[in-house]
């Protein structure tokens, strides 16, 4: 139990740490600070231009949806960087368990994506003059967290396929255009095709974001309490769909001895 | 747009590309000058963005009903090979940044946007704040993506064919200089090959 713990904090710590190219400053704020703003922005000013929408329904949408850059892209890159660097078959023929392994990867991962979506919402709301009142602000920042908890149940399905396909960050950045598009981000649910909208109820970050539009609208917990439940049933199932992929890949990647493929 | 993104993120981690691989001393050490090896490369890139344009027209018309009629047909390709250009050598000088500075492929990720924000593609200038207009008119591409507008939708799209072409080449004149002095302070400092 001990071991595990250890393997889950300490292995997760050092595993994000270890991701140093993104972890620079000259990176990072580029990346998780000038990035998100302007994609609010641009957005934001699209649906001006179209007379469509409100400040507030793109900053939201856009703030939420931000998380998956890093919740896609560094859990991806845990497990891809590792193999380019030849270090993951040192993991992976050591005795730790799995399961602690692999979600210990994925909390540091939460915590950025949390963070970043909580940047870009204050920020983003500073910038275009939309004024969240500071009661509803707690509440946001349990569905933010939900939020970057879900997605990151996905990106831990990525981290699976990078141990099968080398690109991983364009696997990201596939899915990233996906949830940009599906889950209500810029355009609500009600105005994509039907299929669509069924795909989007399957998607982490589309209750997330229904929640904390709600949220901004005066609604209390009690009415976004169930929303907010079925976001989080959603990263459960990436997060279990990523850890059987991972388990999958890995007895497959032994039998073809792929595991070094750089 | 397309143009954009296919240059934006790969011009710039274009050269960071060659110092993991080795070959980014091999380049520079060449007779060759640098901004010849880079260009090529960025134009390319813009080249392959032109698909992205041809895709949306025809994925607007057949999936979505959209027709297209253009006013000036030969103004409207002309225009859109311009501004490929003029995009290629925006990339060109991101590109060039990448041999000094380790870090300068996060560049390009973090223009993206506001180069597709200030630039008019999809939102006009004159809904920006007005301290932002200036900023867009230094950008070449400003002018290529009116020159595409004015070609398809009407107005005098060869005027601003015109100022694309001289602002894209004083950008290419600015990334020749830049790739001088940032080679040059590659060498004293002996980051070259420092990944």
């Amino acid at each position: 139990m001990r071991t595990s713990a250890r393997v889950f904090f300490l292995g997760g710590l050092m595993s994000y740490r270890a991701l140093f190219t993104w972890l620079s400053p000259w990176i990072l704020i580029p990346t998780f600070m000038v990035g998100p703003i302007f994609q609010i922005l641009f957005f934001a000013y699209v649906g001006r231009s179209a007379g469509v929408g409100n400040d507030s329904f793109f900053l939201i949408g856009n703030a939420v949806q931000y998380a998956a850059i890093p919740c896609l892209f560094a859990m991806g890159n845990s497990i891809g960087g590792e193999r380019y660097e030849h270090t993951l078959g040192l993991i992976l023929v050591s005795p730790a368990r799995r399961v602690p392994l692999f979600l210990g990867r994925a909390l540091p991962v939460i915590v950025n994506g949390f963070v970043v979506s909580l940047f870009a919402l204050t920020v983003g709301a500073l910038v275009l003059g939309v004024s969240l009142p500071l009661s509803v602000l707690p509440l946001l920042v349990i569905v933010l967290a939900v939020s970057a908890f879900a997605c990151t149940g996905l990106g831990l399905v990525t981290a699976g396929i990078a141990l099968r396909v080398r690109e991983t960050a364009v696997v990201s950045n596939v899915i990233f255009g996906l949830l940009l598009i599906f889950c209500g981000v810029n355009a609500p649910l009600s105005s994509l095709p039907r299929w669509m909208a069924v795909v989007a109820n399957w998607l982490p970050l589309t209750h997330g974001i229904a929640a904390a539009r709600k949220i901004a609208a005066g609604a209390t917990f009690t009415d976004v309490g169930r929303t907010v439940a079925v976001e989080a049933g959603v990263g459960i199932m990436y997060l279990i769909i990523g850890l059987v992929l991972l388990r999958i890949f890995e007895v497959e990647s032994r039998r073809h001895a792929t595991l070094e493929l750089g | 747009m397309g143009v954009w993104s296919a240059v934006a993120t790969t011009a710039a981690t274009s050269l960071q590309g060659e110092r993991r691989q080795g070959t980014l001393e091999l380049l520079v050490a060449s007779p060759t000058p640098l901004p010849l090896i880079v260009v090529p490369i960025t134009l390319s890139m813009a080249a392959i963005g032109l698909y992205s344009l041809v895709a949306t027209l025809l994925w607007g018309r057949f999936a979505f009903g959209i027709k297209v009629s253009l006013l000036h047909p030969l103004a409207f390709a002309v225009a859109c090979v311009v501004t490929a250009l003029s995009v290629s050598v925006l990339g060109f000088v991101l590109a060039v940044t990448a041999v000094r500075y380790r870090s300068a492929w996060a560049l390009g990720t973090a223009l993206e946007l506001p180069i597709w924000l200030i630039c008019g593609f999809l939102v006009p200038l004159s809904i920006l704040p007005h301290w932002v207009r200036p900023l867009s008119w230094l950008i070449p591409t400003t002018w290529g993506v009116s020159a595409v507008k004015r070609a398809a939708l009407g107005g005098m799209p060869w005027r601003d064919i015109a100022i694309c072409l001289v602002v894209a080449a004083v950008y290419a004149a600015i990334g020749t200089l830049l790739a001088g002095r940032l080679v040059d302070s590659a060498r004293t400092n002996a980051t070259l090959s420092l990944i």
